[in-house]
This record gives C-alpha cells, sequence and structure tokens, in this order.
C-alpha cells in the first residue's frame, strides 16, 4: 500500500449527497479479477453517455478537474454495497483524499486499506471546501495527516480527526495482514477455547 | 452495573486482543465467499505465499455473474468471457486453497445469503462475514454478520480475524401486530424511511417487539437484509424457538449432544432488561401501509396509496436537490398517485426476498390472473433447494401459467451483472433491495416493493394496492 502523509492537488467538487458505489463504479466493471485498471470507469455513468462519449459537464470531465487527487463531496459519501472496486477506481483515477460531512461504513474503512484518506468534516467546513474546489484548478488544497490539518487556497486551517492506528497505517503503508499475523499467539490461544464449543 | 446487549454479548465472546486506540481483534467463525469480491483476495494470499488459517470455515459459491437462464451446459455455456473467468476463477481459488465451493450445478448453489442459512452454515452467537454488504441478512440468526471489502476477505483468510471497532447499539422495537399484506419488506422500507440511509451508520441494529417475534425466519431474514440500506453493518434478532426450529437437521448444524449444547447457549444470547442502548426508536407496525419507493434511494419510501412528493415542499436544500434529481431520474412528477404509475418489468428475487415464503406470497397473488400484456415479470428463487420446493409445491405452475419467466438461482436483476438487466427507461417493481441509479441496468428505474405488490403490479401493469385485492391462499 502506497504510504499517505501530505498531499497538494486539485480538489474535485461532487457536490451530491447520498454517492453511492453504484455510482463511483457500476456493477459491469466489477467483473474484473485485477485491482488496477478501474479508474477510466469511475463514475462511468455519470462520466460518459451509453455510446461512450464524455459528457462535457460532469466535474471530472472538465479541464480543471482531469487531474483532481482530492473529491469534497455531499452527505453518507459511499454507501451501498461493499465493493472494493470503488476505492480501487478511486485511486486508480488519482483520487488520495475524500472529503464529505459523513462516509459509509464499508467505504471508510476500504478506503484506509487502499491508502486513502478519507476525512468528515462539519457540514459547515465542507461548504467552505465545496465553495473553494468550485474555483477549480486555481485553487488547490493541501493535506496533512500527521497534524491532521488542510489547508485551502485562502490559507486558514481546518483540523480533522482520524483514527490513531488507522492514521499510523496510512503514514507508513502498513499491511494490515502482517500486523494482525504478529498477534498468532493470541488467536491460537483463542482457538483452543473453541474446543468447548465443538459445534461453532 | 448495567446489562448488556446482545451485540456486546457477541462481541465480548469474540474478543481476541484489544489495543489501546479502541482497535479489537475480532475471532470469525464463518466466512462466506462470491466470485465477484474474492478473486483479488486470493491473488493477495498468493503474492504474500499465505494460506488461509481455517479453510473449513469458509464456504464458497457463485451467484452475482451466474446465468438464470440454460444452466445445463454448465461453465461452458456461459456466453460472457468476464463472467466466465470470475466463476472459474473461484471454482479453481477453491480448490487450490482447500474451500468448500457450491458448484454450480448442485442443487444448493444459490445466493450466498439464501444458501449460508439453508445449509445451517449460519447459526446463533456466531461472528460471520461475507465481501458483500447484505450478509447483513444472517442477523436474523442472531449473529454478528457484517459485509467486507476485498482486503479484509483476504484478512479474515490468513487469519481468520478482522481488526475491528465496535459499534454502537441501536434498538428498533416494532410493536403491535402488522395488518395483512404488510410484509417483513414493508417493515424494513418503513425503518428507512424513519431513520434514513445513514441513521444506522456506526450502529448494530437490534430488532425487537411483537411484531418482530411474530415475524418467520424468511422475514426476519428480508429485515435483517435491508440493514445495511439503513447504514448499519449488521442487524441482530435474538434467537428464538422458530430459529432452532429453522435449523435443527439442516446439514451443517450442531448433532446430537452438540445441538443440546448449542440451544442451551443460544437461549442466552438475548440483550438483558436492563441494557442501555445509545439509540432507540418504536414503529408501530398496525399503523404501517404496503409501501413502495418513488426514487433513487431506499429511503424513498411512500404508501402505495401516496403520491410522489413535491420537491418544492422541502425546506432543505440538499434534500431538495437530491429529491429533484431522483425524480427526474425516475421520469416521475410530483403529486402522481404512486397506483398509476405503469411499470414495464417485474423482478422477484434477491437476497431480500426469493425464499420459499416469498415465493408462495407472490404465487398467491398470480394466482388470480395474467401478466399484464405490457408487462415482462420474472421469478428467479434464491437456491436450487428454494426452487425445487416450489416445484414440488407446483408454484412454478402457477407462475408460468400466469405468464411470468421462471428462472434458475441467482442475483440475477438485482444487480444486473449478467444478462438479466432493465433497459434504459424501463420502470421495473422489485423485491431486491436497491433502487440506486443503474443498479437494475443503466438508465433503469427501480421501485422497491414486497414480492405480493410486484405480483399484484404485474397483473395490473401498475402499482396496486394489495389490501384491495382478494388473494387466494
Ligand atoms: S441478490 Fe443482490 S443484494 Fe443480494 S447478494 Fe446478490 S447482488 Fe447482492
Amino acid at each position: 500500500m502506497e504510504k499517505f502523509d501530505k498531499l497538494t492537488g486539485i480538489a474535485a467538487p461532487l457536490d451530491i449527497i447520498n454517492v453511492d458505489t453504484d455510482m463511483i463504479i457500476p456493477k459491469q466493471f466489477l467483473k474484473t479479477i485485477q485491482r488496477s485498471g478501474l479508474g477510466k470507469n469511475l463514475f462511468d455513468e455519470m462520466r460518459y453517455t451509453p455510446e461512450g462519449d464524455e459528457i462535457a459537464d460532469f466535474v471530472l470531465n472538465q479541464p480543471a478537474y482531469r487531474s483532481a487527487e482530492i473529491l469534497v463531496a455531499g452527505d453518507n459519501f459511499g454507501c451501498g454495497s461493499s465493493r472494493e472496486h470503488a476505492p480501487w477506481a478511486l485511486l486508480d483515477f488519482g483520487i488520495r483524499c475524500v472529503i464529505a460531512p459523513s462516509f459509509a461504513d464499508i467505504f471508510y474503512n476500504n478506503c484506509f486499506k487502499n491508502g486513502i484518506l478519507p476525512i468528515v468534516l462539519p457540514q459547515a467546513d465542507v461548504d467552505k471546501l465545496m465553495d473553494d474546489a468550485k474555483r477549480g484548478a486555481n485553487a488547490t488544497v493541501s493535506i496533512d495527516l500527521e497534524s491532521q490539518t488542510i489547508k485551502g487556497p485562502d490559507g486558514g486551517e481546518i483540523a480533522f480527526e482520524v483514527d490513531a492506528f488507522r492514521k499510523q497505517c496510512l503514514m507508513q503503508g502498513l499491511d494490515d495482514i502482517g500486523l494482525t499475523l504478529q498477534k498468532a499467539t493470541a488467536i491460537d490461544d483463542y482457538e483452543a477455547t473453541l474446543d468447548a464449543q465443538a459445534w461453532r | 452495573m448495567t446489562g448488556t446487549t446482545l451485540y456486546d454479548k457477541i462481541w465480548d465472546a469474540h474478543l481476541v486482543d484489544a489495543d489501546s486506540n479502541g482497535n479489537s481483534l475480532l475471532y470469525i467463525d464463518r466466512h462466506l465467499v462470491h466470485e465477484v469480491t474474492s478473486p483479488q483476495a486470493f491473488e493477495g494470499l498468493r503474492m504474500a505465499g499465505r494460506t488461509p488459517r481455517a479453510p473449513h470455515k469458509t464456504l464458497a459459491v457463485a451467484d452475482h455473474n451466474i446465468p438464470t437462464t440454460n444452466r445445463a451446459g454448465g461453465l461452458d455455456a456461459i456466453d460472457d468471457p468476464e463472467s466466465k473467468l470470475q466463476i472459474e476463477t473461484l471454482e479453481k481459488n477453491c480448490a487450490e486453497f482447500g474451500i468448500d465451493y457450491l458448484p454450480m450445478d448442485d442443487i444448493r448453489q444459490g445466493i450466498v445469503h439464501v444458501a449460508g442459512p439453508e445449509q445451517g452454515f449460519t447459526l446463533p452467537g456466531l461472528t460471520i462475514v461475507c465481501g458483500d454488504s447484505h450478509t447483513s441478512t444472517h442477523g436474523a440468526f442472531g449473529a454478528l454478520a457484517h459485509g467486507i471489502g476485498t482486503s479484509e476477505v483476504e484478512h479474515v483468510l490468513a487469519t481468520q480475524t478482522l481488526i475491528q471497532g465496535k459499534a454502537k447499539n441501536f434498538r428498533i422495537n416494532v410493536v403491535g401486530d402488522a395488518p395483512s399484506h404488510v410484509t417483513a419488506k414493508d417493515i424494513a422500507l418503513a425503518i428507512i424511511g424513519e431513520i434514513g440511509t445513514a441513521g444506522g451508520t456506526g450502529y448494530v441494529l437490534e430488532y425487537a417487539g411483537e411484531a418482530i417475534e411474530a415475524l418467520s425466519m424468511e422475514g426476519r431474514m428480508t429485515l435483517c437484509n435491508m440493514s445495511i440500506e439503513a447504514g448499519a453493518r449488521a442487524g441482530l434478532v435474538a434467537p428464538d424457538e422458530k430459529t432452532f426450529a429453522f435449523l435443527k437437521d439442516r446439514p451443517r448444524a450442531p448433532k446430537g449432544a452438540d445441538w443440546e449444547q448449542a440451544v442451551a447457549y443460544w437461549q442466552t444470547l438475548t440483550s438483558d432488561e436492563d441494557a442501555v442502548f445509545d439509540k432507540e426508536i418504536t414503529i408501530d407496525a398496525a399503523a404501517l401501509p404496503p409501501l413502495v419507493t418513488w426514487g433513487t434511494s431506499p429511503q424513498d419510501v411512500i404508501a402505495v396509496d401516496g403520491h410522489v412528493p413535491d420537491p418544492s415542499d422541502i425546506a432543505d436544500e440538499g434534500r431538495r436537490k437530491a429529491t429533484e434529481r431522483a425524480l427526474d431520474y425516475m421520469g416521475l412528477s410530483a403529486g402522481t398517485p404512486m397506483q398509476e404509475v405503469a411499470i414495464d418489468r417485474v423482478f422477484i428475487g434477491s437476497c431480500t426476498n426469493s425464499r420459499i415464503e416469498d415465493l408462495r406470497a407472490a404465487a398467491a397473488i398470480a394466482k388470480t390472473g395474467k401478466v399484464a400484456a405490457s408487462v415482462d415479470a420474472m421469478v428467479v428463487p434464491g437456491s436450487g433447494l428454494v426452487k425445487q420446493q416450489a416445484e414440488a409445491e407446483g408454484l412454478d405452475r402457477i407462475f408460468i401459467e400466469a405468464g411470468f419467466d421462471w428462472r434458475e438461482p441467482g442475483c440475477s436483476m438485482c444487480l444486473a451483472m449478467n444478462a438479466d438487466k432493465l433497459a434504459p427507461g424501463e420502470r421495473c417493481a422489485s423485491t431486491s433491495n436497491r433502487n440506486f441509479e443503474g443498479r437494475q441496468g443503466r438508465g433503469g428505474r427501480t421501485h422497491l416493493v414486497s414480492p405480493e405488490m410486484a405480483a399484484a403490479a404485474a397483473l395490473a401493469g401498475h402499482f396496486v394496492d394489495i389490501r384491495d385485492l382478494k388473494a387466494e391462499g
């Protein structure tokens, strides 16, 4: 997993609430057996016509946002299915950070496993960043995970919260499985207690 | 000391390790696997040189991509090369890593959340995960069951544990007797309509109250299935005699002395009288009508005798915009009576409503007429065993005579990964769980309803208030 410490990039405004994982990556692209290559189909049905032409006014098709690395969105981002293809598609497109007033649980979790930082902020802060993002390519946003702060184009800092363990994993690019396997004895000990409940 | 909730009890019984950050390592008793969310997990294991820790605690089945027609030809008869590759990959991975697999031509094959309980793989008090958000279904048995992402599928395969933060407790009391024709699906939709699609985020829901106790196991599965649509990872119903009766003698359920021991333990799985919930609401089932969704979020519910809402009545700007967008996508105008909305397609199936009881309810309506000429309707049983049972009861003949298509089991048009999908602009009365934009096919318009409401809409060609019909038993 790629590390995340600091990021300065273009923020794209996606001013929609309840952006679901079917919107992020429609199911016809879930047939892959790989993780990579999904970026071109990110937001496919909002981004292209049925004939495959770009829809000019969709945010990521606008010249200013084609290389966006940050997404600013509405409430309950990532609701719906558990498909990890959603963060894979965001990452493959180049998005490393999503900022929203709230996230659906499984999606939020999946982001951290893939080096994407989801940031929850109060609505007022999101509104401010949404306004900034709407200004286009001149408006870069800087995120510093270490100090847990966001700087908008006009300066001014916004602080954000993140779970300490997840922050550490993201900053060091740590693999969860490796970390858990260090606790193998605890798992062995737990499994030994299962003998008393053969039905489990 | 205050008492503990059912969720707390299951959580505590599975704690392997807890660190100071509030992250816990939870033991996972059962892992269900399907073809769409697992290939990259197996690939990850292979690349890291790891093997599954407890392969016998995993059960795999292909369901999402599988065709619902012409299954006799097996894998070779699958037209779509990508679907075929995914199913083939699952078969190979299961063989390589020693995981039990229900093959395509096996009578036990079906939607993972239908097949698991049928096999007795799902049991009370267990932790159950699957790379699928509707794993919440299994909470109907009093198991802590939730969806995970592919990285976590790999984590569970390698370690039989999951790193988790504890959720909060939210009890939903559904009191009173549900009127006839108000089903578990309507209760689920009513709850989501009330708390919203993010209302359960960060919580585990426990469904309680007499209307829940009165539900069959099938009904409880329908209800728990839709917990994720309310934002909750998991929903729970405390196990009771109905739960035990459903599980007794299932192939993977405990037998003999083990069964006795298990039941004795399962009987302890209730929230204590003095347990404290972080949140609690009460819904009166007696006051509920049959419901239908009008928009593109499962919270967009309305009584079948209601009208399409008017965005200009909504003060909140975000909501108003979302409503306008939804109505535009759905091709509906504000104020239209729902019963005047004509439909093109009907889908009876999915892990929400494809069990035998659902098919019986739909057949009781199908018996009373013929599918309208303007409607294309299909019934997709949840598993081979459901299909077999339905055929033994003659339900297939009722559906076929009424003009429904009778298909092979799978996810089918719930998410339209196979050939079963809506054309742009087509409107569907569906018993599935998600009405998101494009869910059942690009540009397709989905209205979520109960099986009997779907069947009634198929006959009429538009939504009808099921309470006005006389079903034959
Ligand atoms: S039936 Fe639908 S919701 Fe259920 S597992 Fe299949 S695709 Fe998912």
